[in-house]
């Protein structure tokens, strides 16, 4: 079933020399969470924000419930739910007052509207402070709010940038179970973007990894492993109780295994890269010999891995567009 | 039982909410309270000198006595319309000099601006719910005014009055719309709201103490010596020096309620002679008046505009970001 909800195409946007979004295209379909996993100035929120109209791509375009985000910004507003990363309420006002002033900005009738909201505020969980001053909540709370927030309106597409800032770890997990639960129970789609990886695993079924602009990958996580290191992802180091004398006499040996791609010695450190999974053979072959092996290592590639691997590659590069203030 | 009444519409909404804002918050109290602290003050003098004035036959005007009680004072203090020239531009400032720059700095713009609402409806949105809010205070006032005047002395008042009356106060209006259009520019243009403050204070002083001090400074060094010129040159110059002092709010503002109030004012600038020349001292029609102080109101006017234009420019396509 593919059924675009989000078609992102050739998506550019400049500030000045630097280019936040570099001509990105991505597809959401349609009831999918979708993970937009990048560190922090990658351009996650210039992206959601030309999603919703509220920022000009400098080029390309962005379509969203079949709508231009650009063009047609109230229509996409209507259908999709964005909760920015640094949600904010009206101090003065209560939590249902807050809800209740969105809901009549969004057309909700009068009569429905008591209903609908404390219907949210159940689903949020924020029934029993909802006559409490926002300026009195905590982050998770605000959150939270903002979630009912987004929910008042019957969306079809939900947007959260950074959900999980600033909440404590039972707050995140929460949080994510109540999105992954909305998203199964209404069909929704969710739109997340986080540079916690950990978060990001958790809930979604794609994800997308977005460095300086560009997405470099996306897919599910073992997709994304393997368009990453290919099909070689299995790492296995072992560690021997002396270090083997260069050049290594077994080398040649070992290199005729088929299984085994590559091998790195570093004193007593031996890493094997396979296609396989071969630990339990190579250790047995190693005894065989005469080793003294002290220590087996299994690398498995996770997010963690492929997030590594492409924001050290980043991380010399300059931050000199962080999230803009001005 | 809920009542049939039509949907609202997000700027229903939002000025709904805006005037409910600004009625709750504390600095619009305060304004409230110095505003009419000043009217009581300019009243109390102008009841205890109104005996005199209306008796003073050599003015045409004795006979207006509603706008007698708004103008006269034994110059203890300035009259109610003096002191709102330094007091409207205030109120306009602090209703709108953090219109929009809160709004960001408390995150609630970006989730405003999710909303399917057009951008320019939450600008107009702050306007008018500024702009109603002045409206009411100010013809509550005047009201009060007006009817108290009838409860203490009895008078019978002309058409005419209550016309010059309304006019000052829609005038009024249009000025503090002046500033506040203006105040509401500059929390876009800043984004702290101390700073755009500040600087709508700072063009406010600029226009009502600098401005003239400068003027002046320019014409004394660079026009000619009076002394040798013409009557008609003499003319001239001062038709530009007024000019000049019109770029100011505060004197359109002045000049365009000192008119309404006096019906006997006839002109704005130097007359001559031969203008003066059968002219009987008699106050003017209130159409005439009006005619007079076209030009300052639609000036007023024209800047409120101008000001509320910018404003749009700077906000319609601005990133919103927290």
């Amino acid at each position: 079933m593919k059924d675009p909800i989000i078609q992102l195409k050739d998506l550019t946007k400049q500030y000045g020399a630097v280019k936040a979004v570099d001509g990105l295209n991505l597809d959401i379909n349609k009831g999918e969470i979708f993970g937009l996993l990048g560190p922090n100035g990658a351009g996650k929120t210039t992206t959601i924000l030309m999603m919703l109209g509220l920022t000009d791509p400098t080029s390309g375009t962005a379509f969203v419930c079949g709508h231009n985000a650009t063009s047609k910004p109230i229509l996409v507003k209507k259908k999709v739910g964005y909760m920015p990363d640094s949600v904010g309420f009206y101090d003065n006002m209560t939590a249902l007052e807050n809800l209740v002033y969105i809901g009549r900005l969004n057309g909700v009738p009068e009569n429905e509207l008591k209903k609908r909201s404390a219907e949210v505020l159940e689903i949020v969980g924020l029934a029993a402070d909802q006559h409490k001053k926002t300026s009195a909540f905590s982050r998770g709370m605000k959150q939270r709010l903002g979630l009912a927030d987004v929910l008042i309106k019957k969306p079809d597409v939900i947007i959260l940038d950074e959900p999980t800032l600033g909440i404590d770890p039972t707050g995140v997990r929460d949080f994510l179970a109540l999105i992954k639960q909305l998203s199964r129970q209404q069909g929704l789609t969710v739109l997340l973007s986080s540079h916690h990886l950990h978060h990001v695993q958790q809930v979604c079924d794609r994800v997308g990894i977005f460095v300086s602009g560009r997405l470099l990958a996306q897919g599910d996580i073992s997709a994304l492993s393997d368009q990453l290191f290919g099909t070689d992802s299995h790492v296995t180091s072992i560690r021997l109780a002396q270090p083997v004398s260069q050049p290594w006499q077994l080398e040649p040996e070992l290199q005729a295994w088929e299984a085994i791609t590559q091998i790195s010695i570093h004193e007593n450190e031996l890493e094997f890269t396979s296609r396989r999974d071969i630990t339990a053979a190579l250790v047995r072959f190693l005894v065989e010999k005469g080793y003294d092996v002290i220590g087996v290592n299994q690398k498995n590639y996770g997010l963690d891995d492929i997030y590594q691997k492409y924001f050290e590659s980043n991380s010399t590069k300059n931050t000199s567009y962080e999230k803009s203030i001005s | 039982m809920k009542s049939q009444s039509p949907d609202p519409g997000p700027f229903g909404v939002m000025v709904h909410k805006e005037i409910a804002d600004h009625i709750r918050s504390w600095r619009f109290s305060i304004l409230i309270a110095l505003i009419v602290l000043t009217f009581i003050a300019a009243m109390y003098v102008s009841l205890a000198n109104i005996k005199s004035a209306i008796g003073n036959t050599k003015d045409p005007d004795h006979l207006f006595l509603y706008l007698k009680l708004l103008t006269t004072t034994d110059n203890s203090i300035p009259p109610f319309h003096v002191f709102l020239s330094f007091l409207a531009p205030l109120l306009g400032i602090s209703l709108g000099f953090d219109a929009v720059n809160s709004e960001q700095n408390s995150g609630t713009l970006t989730r405003l601006m999710a909303q399917p609402i057009y951008r320019d409806n939450l600008l107009l949105a702050k306007f008018v719910s500024a702009l109603v809010i002045v409206s009411g205070l100010f013809f509550a006032l005047a009201l009060l005014m007006i009817g108290g005047g009838l409860v203490l002395t009895g008078v019978r008042m002309e058409p005419q009055e209550l016309l010059r009356i309304l006019g000052f106060i829609v005038i009024t209006i249009a000025y503090v719309a002046f500033w506040l259009s203006l105040s509401i520019m500059l929390s876009i243009l800043f984004k702290q709201a101390a700073t755009s403050a500040l600087t709508a204070i700072g063009i406010w002083l600029f226009f009502t103490i600098f401005y003239q001090i400068i003027i002046n400074l320019i014409v004394k060094s660079s026009l000619p010596d009076p002394a040798y010129l013409t009557q008609a040159e003499i003319i001239r110059y001062n038709d530009l020096i007024l000019n000049l002092q019109r770029v100011a709010p505060n004197q359109l503002y002045s000049d365009a309620v000192t008119t309404l109030l006096m019906p006997s004012v006839r002109s704005l600038g130097p007359v001559t002679m031969e203008q003066m020349a059968g002219a009987i001292p008699a106050p003017l029609p209130f159409k005439e008046s009006v005619m007079i102080v076209w030009p300052q109101v639609s000036g007023l006017m024209a800047s409120t505009v101008g000001c509320f234009a910018l404003a749009y420019y700077l906000f319609m396509r601005r990133e919103i970001r927290s």
